[in-house]
């Protein structure tokens, strides 16, 4: 029982009665403001419990007076942003790329959804601005693997590249050095002679077996001035923009097991006319090639 | 009651808080180097080891778990003996093997997410067998603990033995539940939590919430309610207000865990439900902060001339802001702005610097000296240097995060006119990368404030200057004087 109960000289409060190691306690009341808003807090929460969604019973629960939900809150967001983008997007699905390019505002619009949709999307791999990445290759120059024109992009997009729809792009070549087509140094050779074409140091010598064993193994996909085949979807070899490096290891080991990436497709993800506007801003980004007749 | 001299088990506080101090080097440093790392990832080394997904739960584990959890021990040991007029129960080789048994958790735990091991759940890294063992450890900290609340000679039990009750407790029911999980092996440290999907993340913000509210919260105002009014030398400001803002606030902390699950999978009526508690949580939070704040009155003046005690009350100060900033950040509509961005990460350092480490290090300087046996600390002069870069760090950090994550949260919901994303994400990292440079700066200077400290305290123990009058330290020290 408290037994020392005896006033704070400084404060001119009463103590507890109560000591612990000197400690002691005042028996001050709640602080008025304290209880208040304690109880306005309560009375603002049992307000909610009765207009939103809260007390769960067995198989279901009190949806609140309001009718309000999550779910309903964001698919209202997204179909009112959907909505507002629709009025340009529903032309730019049915509208040809010629048709969008002669109307300046649709343009403008295209462009602005392209940017965002590739920042978005293509950016983590393909670099801002379409700049390439090990890899992954460059957007805004012409040297195109299956092609620059706004069908070729807009193909490349919708089906990906060895991806798993049965439009994808497919190319494959052969490992030279795992499958044992060519012995290592017959690679070396390959090697030696593709980076004499692109003006990379060789390390002096002859060339000519390489040449040779380019000629009988290569040039039916890559061309016999390695310009490539877009058709084939076989790179140029004849610019410095080889996808996984152009130093000596990296042909060689290129040729011997070759890397050969992949890119989703991407209609299962992104609506027609956004892969459009990504096609138009791809398009612009600084390779972009004008239509075939 | 009785007079006579109780030979209290000092040893096992003086432990507690070496290891402290320790773990909160460890815990500041390994933090500043997931600062430079966020700032620039190239920092990651490209190693297994040094990548930011496992060096972040040994700095979250170092800051929480090891600093925090030993200053507990320690200063719940420590006060739970005074206030009860009784020695530590159980005897000195049992708190010993508690103490070098939770710093083997520690280590084991550290090195296992080194090596790339976790359960994947945050604050709740540790993998099976390791749980199994912290549960061996804490269930004889509660013996001890209880223990030593049994044996007291005081009839009452004093507040802050009533709040590292409920903070033993209840980490205890924390821990058990969220770790339920079956082993892939006896011999493989792998498991599979015995919850999936939504309802697994349900229990994991139920516990995180509650690491934080009985762990960091609790816990620490424990700590509050004996350093302050000691050093202030003043009694608590009201007893009433313990009472009724100790039951509110453990009754209510507890349905508090789903606003960390707002605009998820969670139904709609828990998240409401986590929300209201949060919002009613508010003035229970505060009620620790009065306490804190108005047991000064009457002692104001000793905050010229206790820096340590300007720590505490500081700390106070960061408690009641954080316990503000929470309720509101809780609430949904405020919540699809504020979650996922840089503000909760300034909202939590608010807490866990200027709540938790500042009320550790009033604690620290006011009991190193009383556990040493010397007269004073060694400079208070570097007291206050530790002060006001600590605290100058803290803004820093604080304010950092504070702008970072209200920017991304605004980019992230930014639209133009025609309903396209206005901001791409990777554009909201770029816009982020001052600020945490800001951070980072913020960072260096909490752990330099920290480094003095630990040079401070070692001086104290050891500078012969510092020694009581009347030893033989404190003899030579006037003699050479």
């Amino acid at each position: 029982m408290p037994t020392k109960i005896e006033k704070d000289a400084i404060s001119g409060h009463m103590t507890t009665g109560h000591e612990w190691d000197g400690l002691k306690e005042l028996n001050q009341p709640l602080p008025k403001w304290w209880l208040y808003i304690f109880y306005a807090t309560i009375v603002w929460s049992l307000g909610y419990f009765v207009l939103y969604p809260s007390v769960p019973w067995f198989n279901s629960y009190f949806h609140g007076t309001l009718g309000y939900s999550t779910r309903a809150a964001v698919d209202a967001d997204v179909a009112a942003v959907t909505k507002q983008r629709a009025v340009h997007m529903d032309r730019i699905k049915a509208l040809s790329y010629r048709d969008i390019r002669q109307d300046q505002q649709l343009m403008a619009v295209a462009l602005t959804a392209g940017r965002i949709a590739f920042a978005e999307n293509c950016q983590p791999c393909h670099g801002a601005g379409g700049g390439g990445n090990p890899g992954y290759p460059v957007l805004a120059a012409d040297n195109w693997i299956w092609g620059g024109t706004l069908d070729d992009i807009q193909r490349t997009i919708s089906f990906g590249v060895r991806s798993t729809h049965e439009n994808t792009r497919l190319s494959v070549m052969p490992k030279f050095g795992a499958d044992g087509i060519l012995k290592p140094e017959e690679i070396r050779a390959v090697a030696a002679y593709v980076m004499t074409l692109y003006g990379a140091p060789a390390g002096g010598g002859d060339t000519s077996a390489g040449q040779a064993l380019y000629a009988a193994n290569c040039a039916v996909c890559h061309g016999d001035k390695a310009q490539g085949n877009r058709e084939l979807g076989a790179p140029k070899l004849a610019a410095r923009a080889h996808l996984y490096g152009d130093d000596l290891p990296a042909v060689t080991a290129q040729i011997a097991n070759p890397r050969q990436g992949t890119m989703p497709a991407w209609n299962a993800r992104l609506d027609a006319a956004t892969i459009k506007a990504l096609a138009l801003y791809v398009h612009g980004l600084g390779g972009g090639e004008p239509d075939r007749p | 009651m009785s007079d006579r001299a109780i030979a209290y088990n000092e040893d096992i506080v003086k432990k507690f808080v070496v290891a402290s101090m320790f773990w909160g080097v460890v815990a500041f440093l390994v933090g500043v180097v997931l600062a430079a790392q966020l700032t620039w990832p190239a920092l990651n080394l490209g190693l297994p080891f040094t990548n930011f997904g496992r060096l972040r739960p040994v700095h979250t584990s170092a800051a929480i778990f090891a600093f925090g959890g030993c200053a507990l021990f320690g200063t719940s040991f420590h006060i739970v003996q005074r206030t009860c007029r009784a020695r530590l129960f159980g005897g000195e080789a049992l708190a010993n093997f508690i103490f070098w048994g939770y710093q083997f958790f520690i280590v084991m735990a550290a090195l296992s997410y080194v090596m790339g091991f976790s359960q994947g759940q945050e604050y709740a890294e540790p993998e099976w067998h390791l749980d199994l063992f912290l549960t061996l450890i804490w269930v004889l900290y509660a013996v001890v603990f209880i223990g030593t609340v049994m044996l007291r000679e005081e009839p009452h039990i004093y507040v802050a033995n009533w709040f590292f009750m409920a903070f033993i407790l209840t980490v205890a029911v924390l821990h058990l539940c969220n770790n339920i999980a079956m082993p892939v092996s006896l011999y493989t440290a792998k498991s599979y939590n015995i919850a999936a999907g939504v309802q697994n993340a349900m229990i994991q913000w139920w516990y995180g919430h509650n690491a934080v509210g009985f762990f960091l919260t609790a816990g620490f105002l424990g700590m509050m309610y004996y350093f302050i009014p000691k050093a202030a030398d003043r009694p608590v400001y009201s007893y009433r207000i313990s009472i009724v803002h100790f039951w509110s606030l453990v009754f209510m902390y507890i349905w508090a865990g789903p606003h960390h699950l707002h605009w998820t999978a969670l139904p709609d009526w828990t998240q409401t439900l986590g929300m209201a508690f949060s919002i009613m949580l508010w003035m229970p939070s505060w009620g620790g902060m009065i306490n804190g704040i108005m047991t000064l009155s009457g002692a104001w003046d000793k905050l010229r001339t206790d820096p340590g005690l300007r720590f505490s009350v500081t700390a106070v100060g960061f408690y009641g802001m954080a316990t503000f900033e929470g309720p509101v950040m809780s609430i949904r509509a405020v919540n699809a702005l504020s979650h996922y961005t840089d503000w909760g990460i300034g909202h939590v350092h608010s807490g866990a610097l200027g709540w938790v480490a500042f009320i550790t290090f009033g604690a620290f300087y006011y009991l190193v000296p009383v556990l040493w046996k010397r007269e004073r600390l060694y400079s208070t002069r570097l007291v206050s240097w530790h002060y006001w870069i600590a605290t100058l760090g803290i803004v820093f950090y604080i304010a950092a995060m504070w702008v970072a994550g209200i920017m991304q949260g605004l980019m992230w919901r930014a639209y133009d006119n025609h309903g396209f994303l206005q901001y791409a994400f990777v554009e909201s990292v770029a816009a982020v990368h001052p600020y945490y440079v800001i951070r980072l700066l913020g960072g260096l200077l909490f752990l330099s404030g920290m480094l003095i400290m630990v040079y401070n305290l070692i001086q104290t123990v050891r500078d012969p200057a510092t020694a009581r009058r009347g030893e033989a330290g404190g003899d030579l020290a006037m003699a050479k004087a």
